[in-house]
């Protein structure tokens, strides 16, 4: 009997703590589905489906274009951090070479120099290079992390050495090896890190807000602020297009959870 | 043969370079452009006017508004560092309990964590709102949450921390797994309580996490901007600017940037304290 009441608070306790986090975003497209009526009476629950906020977000700023932006920017950032962090990481664990230690040491002291520490001088090296306003731009600082590297690190570390032994002996170069071998066996740590990738560039806020100031170089975080500005007493349109930009994070994130959450927690602390 | 042996050599450097090449050009050159231009006085294109020694750490450490915004910076990590930490904890425990529709609210606890700063941000400026808000109408308040200086860091940080809940809860539900359930079991035959237990048994196992997820949350507060820049601006009179914040003004709105580098690089200290900090407790607790 004590067992069962026992339940039955955990199970109250759960729902309660989840109605909390998952209400600012429930009230969110509630507020999107107003009308400015309903939002004067500080209602929590909207009378109609309408899509009318949504085509006022539109009109006030170009989303469509913002999206554009951000699939890009996040799409190539993604795929070039793989790309450079599983390269690397082959090197680390899969080869010798001289002044492996030091190297990697050098990738570890990467972790040391935080982004908004140096993204002034960053910023000053894109104005130099003429590169304001352009995809480049947006992608050329986060193409490669140390993050990335451990990560692929940790993955080929896991397969076992006779393979490579093995096509060590029968001839087969380190090329052919990592692209026809290596790289499949650890697809399941590319997806997680991928999904993870993508969400933090999708999020990216200061960086692209220093380096574009036209409205069609703006990725999404950027739009959103930018629609805040240009309705200052309706909320309606706003919350629409945060629910623009939510849609597509929210998904990558139910769908990637599970890897998303091994990736992050395994390799990092236990206890 | 000669050609390939040489060839074998060049190969690991081969794939390193491209990963190598960014970190040079876009962390480890910016970084010494940073120290260098922390040390001179610039023209408003960034480029170097003139030497000046320490005179931007002394114009700094002895500005009323740098210190504050470390003071600003400090306040505001505490508290989202302690609230997160708390949530993401009780959380953990509440869904591990073994119950139906534990997956369901695992989701919903971790979901945060996808969400943007800019989005969060928006959508609590509504909430907070003063006269439109939910909160206000709630509590039946009418308090300025984000134009009363009294209360703007505290809205600013129940953002932040319903932001960091996610990944807070992530790693204390992953902790809790590795403890031995017989703890547990032998607690219970001796009578202990649910919260006894906790205490006693959960807290000491899962500490190293804990500890780590200090550090995490302080390094992660410290660099905060985005949620600053959207729903306040630094104000008001200054009550929500935090380093970064100061940081971007001094650079681009005052177009000085030897004074941001040299606030950059307090920033670079700080932050490399911590990160020190959270390496060896990462070797410690890693077996």
């Amino acid at each position: 009997m004590n067992r069962k009441i026992m339940k039955a608070v955990f199970y109250a306790l759960n729902i309660v703590m989840a109605v909390i986090i998952i209400a600012p975003i429930v009230y969110c497209f509630n507020v999107s589905m107003m009308s400015l009526k309903e939002v004067f009476a500080g209602k929590f629950w909207p009378g109609q489906v309408m899509a009318e906020n949504y085509v006022r977000a539109v009109q006030l700023a170009p989303f469509f274009t913002f999206i554009k932006n951000s699939l890009i920017t996040s799409g190539i950032i993604t795929i070039g951090q793989i790309i450079t962090g599983a390269l690397a990481a082959y090197a680390f664990s899969m080869m010798k070479f001289r002044g492996r230690n030091v190297l990697f040491l050098v990738m570890l002291s990467t972790m040391m120099i935080p982004s908004q520490a140096i993204i002034i001088a960053n910023y000053l090296t894109i104005c130099d290079w003429n590169l304001k306003n352009t995809y480049t731009a947006l992608v050329l600082p986060n193409m490669a992390t140390a993050f990335a590297v451990f990560n692929m690190r940790q993955a080929f570390l896991q397969l076992p050495m006779e393979i490579k032994e093995a096509a060590d002996i029968d001839g087969c170069g380190n090329f052919r090896f990592f692209y026809e071998i290596a790289l499949p066996l650890v697809r399941p740590s590319m997806g997680a890190l991928g999904i993870y990738t993508f969400l933090q560039s999708w999020n990216y806020y200061l960086w692209p807000l220093l380096i574009t100031d036209t409205v069609d170089m703006r990725t999404v975080q950027i739009g959103l602020g930018m629609l805040q500005g240009a309705e200052a007493t309706d909320f309606r349109p706003v919350m629409a297009g945060s629910m623009i930009i939510l849609v597509p994070s929210i998904l990558a994130f139910v769908l990637g959870q599970k890897q998303l959450i091994s990736g992050l927690t395994s390799g990092s602390v236990k206890g | 043969m000669k050609k390939k042996s040489f060839f074998r050599v060049v190969e690991p450097y081969l794939y390193l370079a491209p990963a190598m090449i960014f970190f040079a050009l876009f962390l480890f050159w910016p970084f010494f452009k940073t120290i260098r231009l922390s040390f001179a006085m610039t023209t408003p294109l960034g480029e170097v006017a003139s030497n000046v020694g320490i005179s931007n750490y002394i114009s700094i450490f002895t500005s009323q508004k740098f210190l504050n915004s470390l003071f600003v910076t400090f306040k505001y990590a505490i508290m989202t560092v302690i609230f997160s930490i708390a949530f993401g904890f009780i959380l953990a425990i509440v869904s591990s309990e073994d119950i139906k529709g534990t997956n369901f609210f695992r989701t919903v606890f971790a979901l945060p964590m996808a969400i943007s700063a800019a989005a969060a941000s928006v959508v609590f400026m509504f909430i907070f709102h003063s006269s439109m808000g939910i909160l206000n109408k709630v509590l039946g308040t009418n308090i300025g949450w984000l134009t009363d200086p009294k209360y703007a860091l505290i809205a600013v940080t129940l953002v932040t921390v319903w932001m960091n809940i996610g990944l807070n809860f992530i790693y204390v539900t992953a902790a809790l797994q590795s403890v031995p359930m017989d703890l547990y079991e032998s607690a219970s035959l001796e009578g202990a309580g649910f919260f006894a237990k906790h205490r006693h048994i959960t807290i000491p196992c899962i500490s190293p996490t804990l500890f780590f997820l200090l550090i995490i949350n302080v390094i992660n507060a410290v660099q905060a901007y985005a949620q600053v820049k959207m729903m306040t601006q630094g104000g008001p009179a200054n009550s929500t600017n935090v380093i970064v914040y100061e940081i971007y003004q001094e650079a681009f709105m005052n177009s000085r940037f030897g004074m941001a580098c040299a606030e950059s690089m307090v920033l670079f200290v700080i932050l490399l304290v911590l990160t020190l900090v959270q390496f060896r407790l990462e070797k410690k607790v890693t077996y």
